[in-house]
């Protein structure tokens, strides 16, 4: 296969991701660390390189409502966002996923508001994992293009028809160059078919659309998007699986297990941590210690079967949170304890909070992180959640 | 002039029965809405001469014409009777409903 290989940050990957993928609207507001993504495709609009309406719109809520509104005249459309600019959007979050638009929106993961910062954490998109989005979360540039175009094919998919978001981590990844394969637009034209939609606004086949319901349908619509949330299980790993033939690159699916086969400690990952993390895991494997990753992939839906395989497979699972739900626990531990707790496994768990608003998870804290683990399998009680890297006394 | 009426609707019994999303065709009238009325507008046919005023100030779209002539659509009229205020023949009366 012959290889086209460029220098771009995973801001402009995504935006190529995008341009490949042939939306007809594109409604989006700047916001740190996503910028470069919307203004790229503001210029590939500008150069005629990709023939898109592209939207100046005064707010991200404005954003996704004009997205909203693209999809149900049967267009392909995109947004992007980060951050505040997400929370911001909230309202039309529910709006676009009751509606069944399958709108593809990049988030730039990035801590929220206060104390002010504009530097990387997962508190945003983890505080949405009940909108009835679709959530996936990549770990490098390529990976962030390749799923721009495969959210499009799992989002419009007749059984699925949801929205999707595509996460990159903050300045990690969106500010970051790398090596990225652009692939050729004819065999991204063969993998992604044309738009369609049964909830389509015509003058032939005019709709009520997006109305209300009273309590006698409302569980039922909510069942459906329940239902259709599973379904897009399948569709993920297909779309996953007819990818990596046509590309020759395969991200796995729902998740991505590294190093699991005999493993005794297993680090949950959750975006470009597990760069460091296989970097860490394969020093130690090297020095003999049984460690292994498991990378998730998808938050919504969620990797249950998979959590409950491995959960019999192993001895001790630690999960990293760049993310804490005030007064319990990281989001993304307790999805997966939720999993363990089905498997009826009694392995040694661990939650690790940490790289909030940006602060760097070092390869000597990752090492501690399986070392605690791998101490943990033979005692009984455990001190669950922990800050880690803290860089000051507390009274605990 | 050609306004959609009141329909019946089957209820879904399977959930496949359900559009996908809150989206439907247009003007399917399932359910009347004019239970709050207390004074019907009755068009005198004799004395109407299709001006359609009465078409252009009704605040819920509920004069149509059928069959060449203007009527009422009582499953949605609530009686407000600005149509009987601005008929310029006087030929729409007020009738009290009875209960």
């Amino acid at each position: 296969m012959k290889t086209n290989k460029i220098f771009i940050s995973g801001d402009e990957a995504a935006a190529h991701g995008v341009r490949l993928s042939r939306p007809h609207v594109i409604a989006a507001y700047p916001i740190t660390p996503q910028t470069i993504t919307v203004e790229r495709l503001s210029e590939m609009v500008e150069s005629g390189e990709l023939d898109a309406d592209y939207m100046h719109v005064e707010s991200e809520h404005s954003a996704l409502s004009a997205a909203m509104g693209a999809s149900s005249v049967g267009a392909r459309t995109f947004t992007a966002t980060s951050s505040q600019g997400l929370l911001y959007m909230v309202e039309a979050m529910h709006y676009a996923s009751g509606g069944r638009y399958p709108i593809v929106m990049m988030n730039a993961n990035r801590s929220v508001a206060l104390p002010w910062s504009i530097y990387g954490d997962q508190r945003d998109s983890l505080s949405q994992l009940d909108s009835g989005w679709i959530q996936v979360y990549v770990e490098d540039a390529q990976e962030a293009l390749d799923m721009m175009i495969q959210a499009y094919k799992i989002a419009e998919h007749a059984k699925v028809l949801t929205p999707m978001m595509v996460n990159l981590d903050g300045f990690i990844l969106t500010h970051t160059y790398e090596m990225v394969e652009i692939p050729d637009q004819d065999m991204v034209d063969k993998f992604l078919p044309p738009f369609e939609t049964p909830n389509k606004m015509s003058f032939e086949n005019p709709k009520n659309m997006a109305f209300s319901s009273q309590p006698d349908d409302n569980t039922e619509f909510k069942y459906q998007q329940n239902k259709a949330m599973f379904d897009a299980i399948e569709v993920i790993e297909n779309t996953e699986k007819e990818f990596g033939e046509q590309f020759g690159r395969n991200y796995h699916g729902m998740v991505e297990e590294y190093m699991c086969d005999d493993a005794e400690a297993v680090l949950v990952t959750l975006g470009s941590i597990t760069g460091t993390v296989r970097v860490v895991a394969e020093q130690l494997r090297a020095r003999g210690l049984k460690v292994g990753i498991l990378k998730i992939r998808y938050m919504r839906p969620f990797p249950e079967k998979e959590i409950m395989e491995l959960s019999h497979k192993i001895k001790a699972i630690g999960v990293i949170d760049k993310d804490i739900s005030f007064g319990y626990e990281g989001t993304v531990f307790t999805n997966v304890n939720s999993a363990l707790a089905k498997s009826n496994a009694t392995i040694f768990k661990k939650n690790f909070i940490g790289g909030l608003g940006g602060r760097d998870i070092t390869k000597a804290e990752i090492e501690k992180m399986y070392k605690d683990l791998l101490a943990g399998i033979s005692t009984n009680g455990q001190k669950t959640v922990e800050f880690f890297n803290l860089k000051v006394e507390t009274n605990d | 002039m050609e306004r959609p009426i009141k329909r019946d609707f089957k209820r879904p019994t399977h959930i496949n029965d359900y559009p996908v999303g809150p989206q439907y065709e247009a003007g399917f009238l399932a359910e009347t809405n004019a239970s709050w009325r207390t004074f019907r507008p009755v068009i005198d046919l004799d004395k109407c001469i299709n001006c359609l005023i009465c078409y252009m100030v009704c605040p819920d779209g509920t004069i149509m014409k059928r069959e060449g002539k203007v009527a009422v659509d009582y499953d949605y009229c609530k009686g407000c009777g600005v149509c009987a205020h601005e008929c310029p023949k006087d030929a729409i009366a007020m009738i009290k409903e009875e209960l």
